[in-house]
Order: C-alpha cells, then structure tokens, then sequence
C-alpha cells in the first residue's frame, strides 16, 4: 500500500501549496479517482461525497461504507429527479463495483451522505476519509472541497 | 304498555329527526362550499404566517410590492438546496440593480431542526437579500399546501430526509405566480423569468 500513502503526500503538498488538487486513490483492483466534495454553507449538517471508482479486476466489489474525517455519519445514498421532486434514500446491501466497469459518485445519482458535519468545509481544503470495500478492504482518500456549487472535481490550481 | 310503545315512537322519531337534521346539514354543507368551486382552490401562493432567520413573524403581505422567487428545502439537503441557493445569489447579482426588486425566500419544509438561528447562520454562505423562513409544523403544512408542493419525510431517527419539490416559484409584486424556474435552469432563461416577473 505505498501508492496511497505517496498520492496523500501528493494531496498534502497540494493543500500546503494552497489549492487542493483531487487525486486517484489504488486498492487492489480498485482506482478511486477525484475524491471530491464541496463548500458548506455555514452551519450545514451534511455534505455530499463524490467520485468514480473504477474496478480493473475480473470480480465485482460492492462499496459497503466509510468515514469522513469533519462527520460523524457515513452512508451511501442514492439521488434521484422525477417530475422536478428530489428523492433520495440510502443505498442498501452496498453499492456494486461491476468488473471492468466503474460506477460514478456525483450530485445527481449515487453519492456519499457526510451526516453530523463537525465543522464546515472550505474551499480548497482537502478532507481525509476512508472508503470500505467488500473485497479491497478499507482505503484511505483524501477529498478536495470544491466551490459551494462546483458541479465536479476540480483538477488545477487557483 | 301502550305508554310505553308511544315513547318508544317518539323517541324513535326524535332520533331520526335528528339523523335527517345532521344529514341535511351536511349535504347543505358540502354543496355550499364544493358546489360554488371557490376561486382559492386553482391559486398557488396565498396567505401564510412563519418567522424570518431573526425570529420575526412575517406574512404574504411583507413580500407583496416587488416579485418574489419561493423555494422550499432544508438545511440538511446536500445537494439542491445549497445549489438552489447558490443559484439564485448568482441570479441576484447578474441582475445587477435589478437584483434589489426581488424577493427571495427560502421556506424550509423541515421545521424540526431548521431553528431561525440554523438558517440565519447558513445564509451568511449567501446572497443577504435572501430571506429564510421556518414556522410550527402547522404554518409549514399550510404554506406547502398552498404552494402544491410536494414535500414528504423519509425514515426515521435522526437523520431523515425530505423529497422535495425542487422549483422556484416566480410571483409577481401582487403574489399571483408567474413562473416556475426549474432546478438548476439555465442561467439565460432563468433570468429572462425574473426580468419578466419584473414586468407583469
């Protein structure tokens, strides 16, 4: 497992350096690409969580939790849009990572639900956490915060 | 015996008065006030009593004059509310003075944990001439009826959520809507709506 650690020492440069540039993340078969959240309005108590994982390997995965370093709550949720209402719910049983084949996290479908925000998160910070995988076991990201209404992850420097 | 057989009939007749009395009083009832089809049932919008982020009461009347943009969320939302947030604070400002004849209110369909000091403190992430507004879960069943907007909780503890409408409802400066502005619209159309509710 030394990729991570030296993607995390690539993030932590980064963040030192003043902006945080999303990373990808290797576990076994698994990339983790852009881990990225955004901006919170003051006082917000949850956050979304964000990326693609992409699963190199002949067997499938399934995402089963994680935790986010500022939340005490860590689940996966799925958004969905019908007829201009918002529904969204946990993701229940895990999320499957087909074999090569990857699964997008993003604002408008499956992403992750940060509940119990212990503080609130700023722009061009990065956020450590950990995702937990059936197979992969447990791995280690680190989350870019993007603007309060980025619609993605945000790759250069500001 | 037959003493006690007229009793009997009269109190028989007596309760059946009575049934034909609160039957007829019913239908009476039903007819007046279904049968005329009162105009109040095809508005959206009308009257409605909550409390700002500072705590003070406001009403329909406060925002009548200038067009005003509602939109129901909640604060534990991590995806549409902020955005819709973010939106509208561009909005207002690519309006330019334009932007300071609007009204902007968001009304919180979760009244339980959206306190006035929670939503004071999360619009300092936005544009201040927003508005939030929260009220008892009584104001805020009546103010999403009237609005039509769909708003239902979903499970249970702490950590439950809201499906929710998503719109922006656009009314004019004498509270009759004019539009709806769709989540995340684009931002042309979106405010050619503005600068037409500016207009009607």
């Amino acid at each position: 497992m030394h990729i991570p650690s030296l993607l995390g020492a690539a993030a932590l440069t980064a963040t030192l350096a003043g902006s945080a540039l999303a990373a990808d993340f290797k576990a076994g078969n698994l990339v983790i690409h852009d881990p990225w959240t955004r901006a919170t309005p003051r006082g917000a108590p949850v956050a979304g969580g964000y990326a693609v994982i992409e699963n190199t390997g002949d067997q499938p995965d399934s995402l089963t939790g994680g935790s986010f370093s500022a939340s005490s709550g860590f689940s996966i949720h799925q958004m969905t849009m019908k007829d201009g209402v918002m529904s969204m719910g946990p993701v229940e049983g895990g999320l499957e990572i087909p074999a090569h084949g990857s699964v997008k996290l993003d604002p408008s479908g499956f992403h992750l639900m940060f509940t119990g925000l212990t503080r609130q998160l700023k722009r061009h910070e990065t956020v450590g956490g950990t995702l937990v995988f059936k197979n992969a076991g447990t791995v280690s990201v680190d989350y870019a915060v993007g603007s309060i209404g980025a619609r993605g992850p945000e790759h250069s420097g500001h | 015996m037959t003493v006690q057989a007229n009793r009997l009939q009269v109190i028989a007749v007596t309760v059946l008065v009575g049934i034909l009395c609160a039957i007829g009083v019913l239908l009476w009832q039903s007819m007046g006030s279904g049968g005329r089809g009162s105009p109040q049932t095809s508005l959206i919008g009308g009257e409605f009593t909550l409390v700002n982020q500072d705590g003070k009461p406001i009403t329909q009347a406060d925002f009548l004059g200038k067009p005003t943009a509602y939109f129901f969320g909640y604060t534990n939302c991590p995806d549409a509310c902020p955005t819709t947030l973010t939106d509208m604070t561009d909005r207002l400002k690519a309006l330019g003075p334009d932007g300071d004849k609007f009204n902007v209110v968001f009304i919180t369909v979760d009244p339980a944990r959206d306190t006035p000091q929670l939503l004071k403190t999360y619009l300092e992430s936005f544009d201040p001439r927003i508005t939030a507004a929260t009220g008892t879960p009584a104001e805020i069943a009546d103010v999403i009826k009237k609005f039509r907007v769909y708003a239902k909780k979903v499970g249970d503890g702490d950590n439950y959520t809201f499906d929710h409408s998503t719109a922006v409802y656009l009314m004019d400066a004498r509270g009759e809507l004019v539009t709806l502005i769709d989540y995340q619209e684009p931002r042309d159309e979106a405010l050619a709506k503005m600068r037409r509710a500016l207009t009607s």
